[in-house]
């Protein structure tokens, strides 16, 4: 047998050893050196060594990590435990987490709703007037319905209420006045035919303009019944019957909305609240209730609203124009003496963006009354420009103050004087407000809401005060105590209502 | 047999190679490459507000006082990075930190039900936030002023600022400890007038830099208010707290805040945050 004469045979054995000696004893070291890495509550001892290590300080200190980094939930005095997924996680688990969160109780059907117990008490006499201002419950139903699939970005919605009026004096539904047993707030489909416009059609509410309880440019109907005997804010808002195009391009968006017959407001005529009538002279309440001659051909008595708005930045602007008619009646028929709604257009301008630690508001409009431009019809109301500033601010935690100037002026006023009929009061050519809103919110989660409006007439010197205290008990239960408290001389804007100071009180339900 | 050399070298090269590798980590564990506190905190923020370059979520949020009593609040929320091109922020949208808006759409309790929050964030140390309100019974867009950020959002334990994200500049950080786990940071307000701790602590994971956990602390030096993340999952790859919780220490009272279909860079035009979109709400993004 040849012996083999390799040198390397003694010496890849020996080279071989040494390199994995070197690496053995390397390894060594460095394993021994490097801490645990296990986060708190892996290691092998399972939970009862991971319980026992609990309150303690652990080698490396700091919380438990959450599940999904890691750990198990179980931290130290001084380490948070790392959250579960802060390790390689199996897919299962990940996707148990993506599921979404069982559902509280909720109608079935995209149905939701309240139920509401309301009821209010004047707190002077009225003689026109019954002592109890309100005594209503109120089941307001919507259903709201996504559809896409229909039509592109389509959405119907359907808001009515069931009322019982105990105060009402019949129970006779008309759908344009809102009264009766059936109030239809809302009743719309909403689509989107091409990416640059939005369609809203049917009975809608719709708001624009910049003020807060003040409108200029926004002259879509107010109920100011509801305002006035102390029904949720919301319903301040009548709904209009209309059809609104919404274009966009950019940052520039038009609105038009074509209203085919006029919606007036729903205002005081006598039946739910006296006020005073320059005409007779005295309070004129529910034995004689205002009678009017509304326009109420459909396409021919319409209204048009177009608004034209954008922002630069954080700065909103706003070019508004309006046909119609005045929203109130704002003439009479000397014929009839019923009360008329004259013709009106409107054009104005608006502004709105960060001032300082708050927001600042302008805003103007001018009310053209088209069927007196020379303002010497004494029968129907002059034209008018309408200016208002408003500015607001959290001035302490959780408390919001808000102030506002607003000035009505009459044009044409020297005419209007001169053709006054004998024994009418002349109105002052410049009505100026001054408004307060403080609103404040206490307790731990919010729940408590403090409340007030203040409206201070500067030059006949009558206020409109509104107070309210609102407390969510529960998610679904809301309670609410409010007033609304009128002062002044009985031939000024708000010392009218006088008699009709009220406080009132509701109990809310919503599902 | 004649032994190959080629074999020696490779065998040497295997075994350095994982001696190495058990070396190098652990070299970077002992603290010799600890990012400077500054990377820290701006990768700390950027994995806790700025994954992807928009997402969606549905909130449920379960407010427990300080009795056990219970309110709720579910919301979905989209938020979307302005991105750079859009700002003159110039980083690549990887590092983006800057400004974002959100949009938040409210499902229950029944009378906050289709309302719309909407917020402009600024990042710029002089500029507020821009806040919107849109009411839909009244069809009112409303302005919201409030400069103050440490409030309560929507009556819960979270503040707005926790929901949006505090401006990495307002405070001086410190690392004040490096466990195996966390970095440990203490941040002191450069204002202090302006909020109600004297300094927080946060606990921020080393492998992922998300914040764990974050305590407040009053004059005395107590800790008030704890926030704690509790689940988290990778939707997409993208880190997510999918649970968090919100302890008012001094009360016993606390919020958990629990995230589900999470969603990713979603392609969410920047025109959703707009007033358009407060009077038609997105339900291509909100319904799920």
């Amino acid at each position: 047998m040849k012996r083999s004469k390799n040198k390397y045979k003694d010496h890849p054995v020996t080279a071989e050893k040494i390199v994995l000696l070197i690496f053995v004893a390397l390894w060594t070291a460095v394993c021994s050196a490097q801490p645990p890495r296990l986060p708190q509550g892996l290691d092998s001892g399972g939970p009862a060594k991971a319980a026992r290590k609990k309150p303690e300080q652990g080698s490396s200190g700091g919380p438990a990590l959450p599940s999904g980094l890691g750990g198990e939930g179980e931290g130290t005095a001084s380490q948070p435990a790392l959250p579960s997924g802060l390790v390689k996680e199996p897919a299962s688990e990940m996707q148990d987490r993506q599921k979404p969160e069982p559902q509280p109780f909720s109608l079935p059907l995209d149905l939701a709703g309240f139920w509401e117990l309301r009821g209010g008490l004047r707190l002077q006499d009225d003689p026109a007037q019954d002592d109890v201002s309100l005594a209503e419950t109120r089941l307001q139903l919507t259903y709201d319905k996504y559809t896409p699939e229909l039509i592109s970005r389509g959405r119907f919605r359907f808001t009515g209420d069931m009322i019982y009026d105990a105060m009402a004096e019949n129970h006779d539904v008309d759908l344009e006045e809102g009264e009766g047993f059936f109030d239809l707030r809302e009743f719309w489909a909403a689509f989107t035919p091409v990416d640059f416009l939005d369609v809203k059609v049917g009975r809608q509410i719709l708001t624009w303009g910049t003020g807060n309880l003040v409108f200029l440019n926004d002259l879509f109907p107010k109920d100011y019944q509801s305002f006035f005997l102390g029904r949720q804010l919301d319903y301040l808002k009548a709904p209009s019957d209309a059809i609104k195009f919404a274009f966009y391009s950019g940052n520039v968006g038009l609105d038009l909305v074509y209203t085919p017959r006029f919606d007036a407001d729903r205002f005081v005529n006598g039946t739910r609240l006296s006020f005073f009538d320059t005409a007779s002279g005295d309070l004129r309440g529910e034995d004689a209730p205002l009678e009017t001659e509304q326009p109420d051909t459909w396409f021919e008595d319409h209204e048009v609203a177009l608004r034209v708005h954008g922002s630069l930045e954080a700065y909103e602007w706003g070019l508004y124009g309006y046909t119609g008619f005045w929203k109130s009646p704002a003439g009479t028929d000397p014929q009839t003496g019923k009360r008329i709604f004259p013709e009106l257009s409107a054009y104005g301008a608006s502004f709105r963006g960060p001032v300082g630690a708050g927001i600042g508001n302008a805003e103007f409009s001018w009310y053209d009354s088209r069927e007196d431009r020379d303002g010497d019809d004494p029968f129907v109301e002059n034209s008018q420009l309408r200016f208002l500033t408003g500015y607001e601010q959290e001035i302490a935690e959780d408390l919001t103050l808000g102030v506002q100037y607003y000035l009505e002026f009459m044009l044409a006023h020297h005419a209007y004087e001169k053709n006054l009929p004998a024994g009418f009061p002349a109105r002052e050519k410049a009505r100026q407000w001054l408004t307060l809103d403080l609103n404040q919110e206490l307790l731990a989660q919010n729940q408590l809401r403090l409340s007030l409006f203040i409206f201070y007439s500067t030059a006949t010197k009558d206020a409109y005060l509104r107070p309210l205290a609102a407390y969510d008990a529960t998610d679904r239960w809301k309670v609410e105590v409010g007033a609304n408290l009128f002062m002044g001389d009985r031939d000024t804007f708000f010392g009218q209502f006088e008699e009709n100071s009220n406080v009132y009180a509701a109990a809310r339900y919503g599902f | 047999m004649r032994r190959n050399p080629a074999k020696i070298i490779i065998i040497a090269w295997i075994g350095l190679f994982t001696a190495a590798a058990g070396v190098i980590p652990a070299a970077a564990q002992e603290g010799g490459k600890t990012p400077s506190v500054e990377a820290i905190v701006e990768h700390a923020n950027r994995v806790a507000y700025y994954q992807g370059q928009d997402g969606r979520a549905d909130v449920d949020m379960r407010i427990i006082d300080s009795q056990g009593r219970e309110r709720s609040r579910r919301f979905t929320i989209l938020r979307r990075d302005n991105r750079p091109g859009e700002e003159s922020d110039s980083k690549n949208p990887a590092e983006y930190t800057g400004d974002q808006r959100f949009y938040v759409y409210f499902k229950s309790p029944p009378d906050v039900s289709r309302t719309v929050f909407m917020v402009w964030k600024h990042v710029a140390p002089d500029r507020e936030d821009d806040r919107w309100l849109y009411l839909p019974d009244l069809d009112l867009v409303k302005r919201i002023a409030a400069s103050d950020e440490r409030t309560s959002f929507v009556g819960s334990h979270f503040f707005y600022e926790d929901v949006s994200g505090r401006n990495t500049n307002e405070d001086d950080h410190e690392l004040v400890d490096v466990t195996d786990t966390y970095f440990v940071l203490d941040n002191t307000p450069n204002e202090p007038e302006r909020v109600e701790f004297s300094h927080f602590k946060m606990w921020i994971h080393r492998v992922t830099y998300l914040p764990i956990q974050i305590e407040y602390y009053d004059e005395r030096g107590q800790a008030y208010r704890r926030y704690t993340a509790l689940n988290v999952a990778r939707p997409q790859g993208l880190l997510t707290v999918t649970e968090s919780k919100m302890e008012d220490l001094r009360t016993g009272g606390h919020t958990t805040i629990t995230y589900s279909q999470v969603e990713y860079d979603v392609g969410m035009p920047k025109d959703i945050f707009t007033e358009r979109y407060l009077r038609k709400p997105p339900m291509q993004h909100i319904k799920k």
